[in-house]
């Protein structure tokens, strides 16, 4: 097995002013996202959902701006951390991962231990 | 090389051997009198893909697995020069490199990363290398691994141009310095693609398997897809002096071939091998003695490579046959319709129409819907035709196609609207960087501003 990340990118705006309920389904999906990750016989280890870019805060050298490091369309909102056999593994549970404004990316994650 | 490589051959009774092409081809397996260095040739285009598949699994590694089939290969020169061209070339081949794999995995087990390069659902990711002493026999069943290669190469996680990259690398066994020439790139440049797309299929893992049968059918069309790149790619030179690469041409007919071997149940690849059988049969009369590209209704029908398109419509029948067949079956019988038309206009336009119908319900494309417009034309007359190019023309999907300002000013000339067809004669000499068409379009443009000045 080998550990991949998930990062979802999607377009902020979209949840700018989510209702409540809309905010109840996303909560929901990835709910059944967690359950169909180990029903593929793979594992989550680990994830978290981010605030929106117009809390971050970057820093290049010295300089710290407000804002996200790129200004893209999409931007990282989330990630999971997963376990999988190999990449087809890995996309085939990638593609049931809840990105309803965007999309995710798939990137294997450097095994650095012993090395 | 207009033969047919059976690429591999191999001990275990590949059904290559079956094949009615390989048949009376004096490298497939008797003992070869003669050239030792014509016979290690020859093993390389043929049986290149098969050793390094089968020894691919054994390394773990792609980069060590093609450094042992170069070494094995180095090694049969010397050792067919002294004992003779063994009886079953590609066997001696794959042992020879596979022993090697086996060696250096011994020699270096604690340098290498421990990072395999290639990755065996199911089973240890490396084979382990079998105790001291316990070499593989020389008549052990090899198996053939070809297919693994052959998608691993053409992942859909790789990039359309690294799987060409890498299967012309690893299937057909150029070298980068041969791709980048074929590609028109330079070879920092393709070495830095193969590469790239080596690490990838390392760091992320790709599996070196076959799909399931599930996922057979996406991942079948990227191999054909490649292979009709290549094809493509040979057949219309997008640039420079000569219409046709031939070295690319025959990669791509032999990897078809290749593949038919392999999975002679789907019905694609049939199709695939029979459109590519049936377009290459006009290759001779593509281009006059001058280089000027010639039309298919220019063409000299007798010149035709018949046997090819024999061969390309009794595949096509099989591929047409049980179920909805897909888009290469649906092209190689519309190049059918083509080639064993007596001349263009008795060409059975009506049965062209129907078939490109069918075919863009399979494969939405607006190639097949320029193509289609063409045929409408032919079926009912040049007005239908610029109709549907108008519409092509408003979707914008081909916008800078250059055959799409080419086939409006054929069909505007056809009408005698030879100031309309003129300014379309423009718009496709600006988009073609190929000489031979370039000398095409300006002749038909001088045709049509000669007798009425624009």
């Amino acid at each position: 097995m080998a550990q991949y990340a998930i990062l979802i990118y999607e377009d902020e705006s979209s949840y700018a002013d989510a209702s409540p309920e809309v905010w109840q389904q996303m909560m929901e999906a990835h709910g059944r996202f967690s359950q169909q990750v180990g029903e593929k016989g793979g594992k989550i280890l680990g994830g978290e959902a981010l605030q929106p870019t117009s809390t971050a805060t970057s820093i290049r050298g010295d300089v710290v701006t407000d804002g996200p490091f790129a200004e893209t369309k999409e931007a990282l909102g989330g990630f999971y951390l997963i376990e999988a056999r190999d990449l087809d593994h890995a996309l085939d549970i990638a593609k049931l991962c809840p990105a309803p404004g965007g999309g995710v990316e798939v990137r294997p994650v450097m095994d650095v231990s012993g090395g | 090389m207009s033969g047919f490589p059976p690429a591999g051959d191999p001990p275990a009774g590949d059904p290559a051997a079956a094949d009615p092409a390989a048949t009376g081809d004096p490298a497939t397996g008797d003992p070869v009198a003669g050239d030792p260095a014509a016979a290690v040739a020859d093993a390389h285009r043929r049986e290149w893909a098969f050793v390094l598949a089968a020894t691919a699994r054994v390394a773990g590694d792609i980069d060590m697995a093609e450094e042992c089939v170069q070494d094995a290969y180095v090694a049969a020169l010397d050792a067919w020069s002294r004992q003779g061209v063994p009886r079953n070339p590609a066997a001696w081949l794959t042992t020879a490199a596979r022993r090697r794999a086996i060696d250096a995995h011994r020699r270096d087990r604690t340098l290498r990363s421990k990072l395999p390069l290639l990755i065996e659902p199911g089973s240890p990711p490396v084979a382990a290398p079998p105790p001291a002493g316990e070499e593989a026999p020389e008549d052990d069943v090899i198996p053939d691994d070809r297919l693994r290669l052959v998608f691993t190469c053409c992942h859909p996680a790789l990039a359309r141009e690294a799987q060409v990259a890498l299967t012309l690398r690893l299937v057909c066994g150029l070298t980068t310095a041969e791709i980048a020439q074929a590609f028109l790139v330079s070879e920092p440049t393709m070495a830095a693609r193969v590469t790239r797309a080596k690490k990838k299929i390392s760091a992320a893992r790709i599996a070196y398997r076959v799909p399931e049968e599930a996922e057979l059918p996406d991942r079948l069309d990227a191999v054909l897809t490649v292979v009709h790149l290549l094809y493509t790619t040979g057949h219309t030179a997008p640039a420079g002096e000569n219409l046709v690469r031939g070295d690319l041409v025959e990669r791509a007919i032999a990897l078809a071939r290749m593949l038919r071997t392999l999975m002679p149940d789907e019905r694609e690849v049939r199709g695939l091998l029979a459109l590519l059988l049936l377009t290459d049969a006009r290759r001779a009369t593509r281009a006059d003695s001058g280089g000027r590209l010639l039309l298919l209704e220019e063409q000299d029908r007798s010149r035709w490579d018949r046997p090819a398109i024999g061969e390309g419509a009794a595949l096509v029948t099989g591929a047409l046959r049980g179920g909805r067949p897909g888009r290469f079956a649906l092209q190689a019988a519309i190049a059918a319709l083509h080639a064993e038309a007596p001349s263009y206009s008795d060409t059975d336009w009506p049965q062209i129409l129907l078939l490109y119908d069918a075919l863009s319900l399979v494969w939405t494309s607006p190639v097949v819907a320029l193509n289609r417009a063409v045929a409408l034309a032919m079926a009912e007359g040049p007005e239908a035709g610029l109709a549907g190019i108008a519409d092509l023309e408003r979707d914008g999907h081909l916008a800078g196609y250059r055959y799409l300002p080419a086939a409006k000013a054929d069909l505007l000339r056809r009408l005698g609207r030879h100031a309309e067809a003129a300014q379309a004669y423009r718009e496709a000499l600006e988009l073609t960087g190929n000489e031979a068409e370039h000398s095409f379009l300006s002749g038909r443009l001088s045709e049509v501003t000669g007798p009425v000045p624009d």
